[in-house]
């Protein structure tokens, strides 16, 4: 489903991702960990289309090369980012932010749109599982939300906008333990045979409860050691130097 | 009320937006209102003079009084030099290279009802989206029609007058309710006021004139529709909105040009007089043809709009939404006079390819108590300049004056700029005055984030302008908030990318 070869990407004259490979099969859930700056979230921003980057490789999506493409035609094309620091848009109600990018997403799909009375109901039935206040969705986007309140409104787009491949880049930065398991909840309940699932993080604690297929280590820009979930429980304890050779 | 307007406030977006597309559009992009009615027009040759003056005036049938009222500021006008203050330029306006009075032909003596208005004008304002046929008005919104310089129709006459309301053309209140013109024109923007409110009072023509007697909260929303079309032409109507004691009326002006390769003058005088406890609202949305791309054409828009708050806990509220005109001149203000009286001035406006706008508003307290809120959120593109000038003034006698400014700049692109001209005088200790403002542009940040979304960089730009003049859009009467969101869209076509 999600294939990555040979992905290179520079800021300013600046390797961060030096050849990277990943295979991601539909239906699965991967972990991606790694140390601080060791090319995360550029990964996730070069995915997403985001400006700023030279970047030469390939990215396919069901087959369909993403390089080249617009962010809004990625979208459209079944990619969700969770951000790691979700944006404020002042003046914009965050019900009318959903119920427009889940439009737009449904007519580049091929699909009638939303009617407003529909999408309320579907939004207050997804926040009601994240616990969330039906009052955020009246004010602005993100807009004087908590962390928490942050993170969980990039979990109700994503539940909302039904996207193929799903990465989140440390959705799990910045939760406590209840918000944590509200938010793990939902990626499992998301899980599903034709979504596949990048869960970017450099906490254990998320994939104790969302359990990966498959744990990827990034380093120096490409992936270093793939291995099962005792991956990640290796590196809760030993660290990313362990069973690194020794220059 | 909020999730209304959201609800389908933004037109669909286009497929795709790449930056090369967007660009591409902004070229195709038409100023939907260009076109020009081909109907029979009565023209005063070109040129102003005492005899064009006159002519004005007796076309109007007007009384003596009145004539020398023109006369007088005509002849004040020929000593004054044009402001340059602005932050604008253009070439000079050759004054006697114009017409001063147009209009559309009447059939026989003048329109006594809508049946006898010229077919081609009455589908000119139906294309224009204000149709005049009453049945059609399912808003209940009272309309006066004003092309080039005469009202072609008022609608809802009747239904107004039953509550004691007059609202009807400039020249039909001249000719019906002298006394209460002769008492209030010119009591809040004197005939020497200013060059362009001087050279108003000479040539005005048609325009519209409210009066709400007093108890009388006014039924249904006002509002003028202002059009030019001859070529060649100024307009300089004059509109006056009395509401007495206790009285309440909310008022609306929307305005439209054909394109055309000259620029057009417009140079309007709006006063507005609220006695004890009254309000008065008076919205704006205007789009005036901003010339092309390349700053050619485009209407001049040089106003005088001003307020009185002429008695106690009287309130007068100023909301623009500015898109349109090559130049817009303008600075709603309003005399704070009676006790405890409230000033607001609620503005959005937007430069985008080769407009200036040079825009704020003028804040006099006079009486003790009086309170002034002042919002503008001015918009540029492309290598458009935006201008926010603002007076805060606070007279010995104000005490207790408060004011609070907020003055918020957008930047589209690398080539427009922002300026704020704040002023404040404060001459009594007691008054508090707060100015902030703030320069942005639009985040990278958060237009990554919405085209992550699936909105194309044309919509996602779209939506967080319209974001960043929410407040100002909420002062708007519901359904033009909708249109104004709309028109936003229009006028920043091909500012991204």
């Amino acid at each position: 489903m999600l294939t990555i070869r040979d992905l290179h990407a520079s800021v300013d004259g600046r390797e961060v991702l030096s050849g990277l490979d990943l295979d991601v099969p539909a239906g699965e859930v991967h972990a991606l960990m790694g140390p601080n700056g060791a090319g995360k979230s550029t990964l996730a921003n070069v995915l997403a289309g985001r400006d700023g980057y030279d970047v030469t490789g390939s990215v396919a999506l069901d087959g369909v090369e993403l390089l080249g493409l617009a962010p809004e035609e990625r979208a459209a094309a079944g990619l969700f980012l969770g951000f790691q620091h979700p944006m404020e848009i002042p003046g914009v109600g965050n019900m009318y932010f959903l119920r427009t990018a889940l439009n737009a997403l449904r007519r580049a799909r091929g699909l009638d749109e939303v009617s407003a009375v529909d999408f309320i109901g579907l939004a207050r039935g997804q926040m009601a599982l994240l616990d969330m206040d039906p009052s955020l969705l009246s004010r602005s986007v993100n807009d004087g939300f908590s962390g928490g309140e942050k993170k969980r409104n990039e979990v109700l787009q994503l539940s909302l906008l039904e996207p193929r491949l799903v990465v989140l880049d440390e959705i799990d930065s910045g939760l406590d333990v209840d918000a944590l398991r509200l938010v793990a909840d939902s990626v499992e309940r998301l899980r599903s045979p034709d979504r596949s699932t990048v869960i970017i993080t450099h906490y254990p604690r998320m994939l104790e409860l969302v359990v990966p297929d498959r744990v990827h280590v990034l380093r120096g820009g490409r992936i270093e050691r793939s291995g099962d979930r005792s991956l990640a429980d290796e590196l809760a304890v030993a660290g990313f130097d362990a069973g690194r050779p020794v220059p | 009320m909020a999730d209304v307007i959201d609800a389908d406030a933004v037109p669909a977006p286009q497929r795709s937006g790449r930056g090369a597309d967007a660009v591409s559009r902004a070229v195709e992009a038409e100023y939907a209102f260009g076109f020009v009615t081909d109907v029979e027009t009565d023209v005063v040759p070109k040129g102003l003079s005492e005899e064009v003056v006159a002519l004005i005036s007796a076309k109007n049938d007007e009384p003596g009084w009145l004539l020398e009222w023109r006369l007088g500021a005509y002849r004040h006008w020929l000593t004054m030099p044009e402001p340059t203050w602005a932050y604008v330029s253009h070439p000079p306006i050759d004054y006697q290279d114009m017409h001063y009075w147009a209009a559309p032909k009447p059939k026989g003596d003048g329109p006594a009802s809508l049946d006898e208005v010229d077919p081609e004008v009455l589908a000119t304002f139906e294309k224009l989206g204000i149709p005049l046929e009453e049945q059609k008005r399912l808003s209940g919104i009272a309309v006066d029609a004003v092309m080039d310089s005469v009202s072609v129709a008022t609608t809802f006459k009747a239904a107004l007058a039953d509550a004691g309301v007059i609202f009807c053309s400039f020249s039909e209140a001249v000719r019906e309710h002298p006394e209460l013109v002769r008492r209030y024109l010119g009591s809040v923007v004197g005939p020497r006021d200013n060059f362009f409110a001087a050279l108003n009072s000479a040539v005005f023509s048609d325009g519209s004139f409210c009066f709400v007697p007093a108890g009388v909260a006014c039924p249904m929303e006002l509002s003028t529709y202002f059009r030019i079309n001859t070529a060649g032409t100024g307009q300089f109507e004059r509109t006056l909105i009395v509401a007495e004691e206790g009285a309440s009326v909310s008022y609306l002006e929307g305005c439209t040009a054909p394109m055309r390769d000259e620029n057009q003058l417009h140079a309007a005088v709006v006063e507005l007089v609220a006695l004890d406890d009254a309000s008065i609202k008076y919205s704006t949305v205007q789009n005036w043809y901003p010339g092309d791309a390349d700053g050619k054409g485009g209407i001049y828009n040089f106003v005088t709009k001003r307020g009185r708050c002429a008695g106690a806990r009287s309130r007068i509220s100023w909301t623009q939404v500015e898109t349109g005109s090559a130049i817009t001149w303008k600075y709603p203000s309003v005399i704070l006079q009676g006790d405890e009286s409230v000033g607001e001035f609620y503005s959005v406006a937007v430069s985008n390819h080769r407009q200036q706008a040079d825009t704020g508003t003028k804040m006099i307290h006079i009486g003790r108590d009086t309170s002034s809120t002042i919002v503008s959120k001015g918009i540029s593109a492309g290598h458009g300049q935006n201008t926010y000038r603002g007076l805060v003034k606070v007279l010995r006698s104000a005490e207790g004056a408060r004011n609070s400014t907020r003055c918020d700049s957008l930047l589209l692109g690398p080539d427009c700029g922002a300026h704020t001209f704040p002023y404040v005088e404060v001459r009594n200790d007691t008054a508090q005055v707060s100015h902030e403002a703030s320069t942005s542009k639009v985040d990278a940040d958060q237009l990554f984030y919405c085209r992550q979304r699936g909105l194309t960089e044309e919509d996602a730009t779209t939506m967080i302008v319209n974001g960043f003049c929410r407040e100002v859009f909420d002062e708007l009467p519901m359904e033009y908030a909708v249109e104004a969101q709309a028109l936003m869209r229009v006028t920043l076509e091909g500012a991204v990318g």
